[in-house]
């Protein structure tokens, strides 16, 4: 279960990566830590660890249950939260917490934004809401590639397959 | 790691390559090894020796010094003439509708650029050197897509991109071995030329091709952009291949193969 923690963090903190990507270049970012720590994810490993149930389309239910606030903790049964180190954005400091539910994310929440300016905001209203149905719709489908008309550099900063691509590297 | 540990590891490696991002995933036993990660660099350094051969946005390249004429198959270099031969094998399986003799250049004015067959060309080629026992490949070229998958184990699940919302996927394929192919208007702009008509096609959004191969893969689903309206009957008559097209309209509609959960014919409504 701590593998497929590993993963949903790296792969959220790349989601939040690509909020960043827009004006600096790829490898910035101090959760450069979490990415690189996300080993295999192979689309059926979901099922195949400890308490990980379901292999289907995820229902969405909530148990958001056993967070302790620490990297990859997570309750037991492939429930529970997990809270990723904090990534910096092209905002600022912005800290999620993923979570899971039969090992799946359910839900993903944004613990720290940067404040003192009305980008917080802009990272709430539209950072937020994209980052989440992302890592919902990724790992629902459970896709280990995404095909599309030719994509530029600028489309890749901002892509599912660039996501996919940073939860592996390393 | 535990013991409970059953799947294969993974390990991605990215680069720019051709003005794209190349993304290679290996799964398997020896992905962490240095002999690996070398076969994988070498795999990067070859894409980048056919684009300095035929990239059309390098003045220094074979076929920019070339003007846009087409290549003297008698003197020209081996790989020049073999793809060449391929641009015209690929005039002749799409009805004309790829062409890369009349083409716009990058410079200006119309001529030879084989770009929208040299990188699923050059892909596939290249991947050769990724033949590894035991291991899994899945090698995205800017959305092309190349697969390989050992015996017994699972096939990689290939997202297919909506081209009106890229954020999100219109169907996924499971594929063990060959290619996907998309070509469209998204995320370019209107860049594939009509050949009959001179100028951008635009009455298709997107297509996508799954197949064997991804040079074939990704040459139809170019030709088809050209060729608009009615290249889905056209698609369905491929041997071996298997398409999903979306109409400037956003229709959504398959290949009476198509192996996502797409249903031949449908619009897209939800």
């Amino acid at each position: 279960m701590r593998r497929i923690t590993i993963w949903l963090l790296s792969t959220v903190a790349a989601l939040v990566l690509l909020f960043s990507y827009k004006t600096s270049t790829m490898g910035a970012g101090g959760e450069s830590s979490a990415v690189a720590s996300g080993t295999d994810r192979a689309g059926s490993s979901w099922s195949g660890t400890d308490g990980g149930t379901g292999s289907g389309p995820s229902t969405g239910g909530d148990s958001s249950t056993g967070g302790t606030g620490s990297t990859g903790s997570t309750g037991s049964g492939g429930d529970g939260t997990a809270t990723g180190s904090v990534a910096q954005t092209r905002w600022g400091p912005v800290q999620v917490r993923i979570t899971v539910s039969g090992g799946k994310i359910t839900d993903v929440a944004v613990l720290q934004v940067p404040d003192g300016n009305h980008r917080d905001q802009e990272i709430n209203d539209y950072a937020v809401p994209i980052l989440r149905q992302e890592a919902l719709a990724a790992q629902s489908a459970r896709i280990d590639t995404v095909s599309g008309a030719t994509v530029t550099s600028d489309g890749y900063r901002e892509s599912l397959q660039s996501a996919i691509d940073a939860a592996h590297l390393g | 790691m535990s013991g409970t540990v059953t799947e294969p590891d993974r390990r991605a490696w990215v680069a720019q390559v051709m003005g794209l991002p190349v993304s290679v995933h290996l799964r398997g036993p020896e992905v962490r090894t240095d002999a690996v990660a070398e076969r994988v660099a070498r795999v990067f350094a070859e894409l980048r020796e056919v684009d300095a051969t035929f990239s059309t946005y390098r003045p220094d390249s074979v076929l920019s010094r070339l003007g846009g004429a087409v290549p003297d198959p008698t003197t020209a270099d081996p790989l020049v003439r073999e793809v060449v031969e391929r641009c015209e094998e690929a005039r002749v399986r799409t009805g004309g509708w790829f062409d890369a003799r009349r083409l716009p250049l990058p410079g200006g004015g119309t001529g030879f650029d084989p770009s929208g067959l040299v990188k699923g060309w050059a892909v596939e080629r290249a991947a050769r050197r990724l033949v590894l026992p035991g291991h899994d490949l899945c090698l995205n070229a800017g959305g092309d897509v190349l697969l390989r998958t050992a015996p017994g184990r699972p096939a990689w699940r290939v997202g297919i991109e909506d081209p009106d919302r890229p954020e999100r996927l219109l169907d996924v394929v499971a594929r063990a071995h060959g290619a996907v192919a998309t070509s469209g208007t998204a995320r370019r702009g209107a860049h594939i030329t009509d050949p009959r008509a001179g100028r951008p096609a635009r009455a298709v959004r997107s297509v996508t091709v799954v197949g064997p191969e991804l040079l074939w893969a990704d040459v139809y689903a170019t030709a088809a952009v050209a060729r608009g309206a009615d290249a889905l009957d056209w698609l369905a008559t491929l041997d071996g291949y298997a398409a999903l097209l979306v109409d400037a309209a956003g229709g959504v509609r398959a290949t009476p193969n198509w192996p996502g959960s797409r249903p031949a014919t449908q619009t897209r409504a939800a």
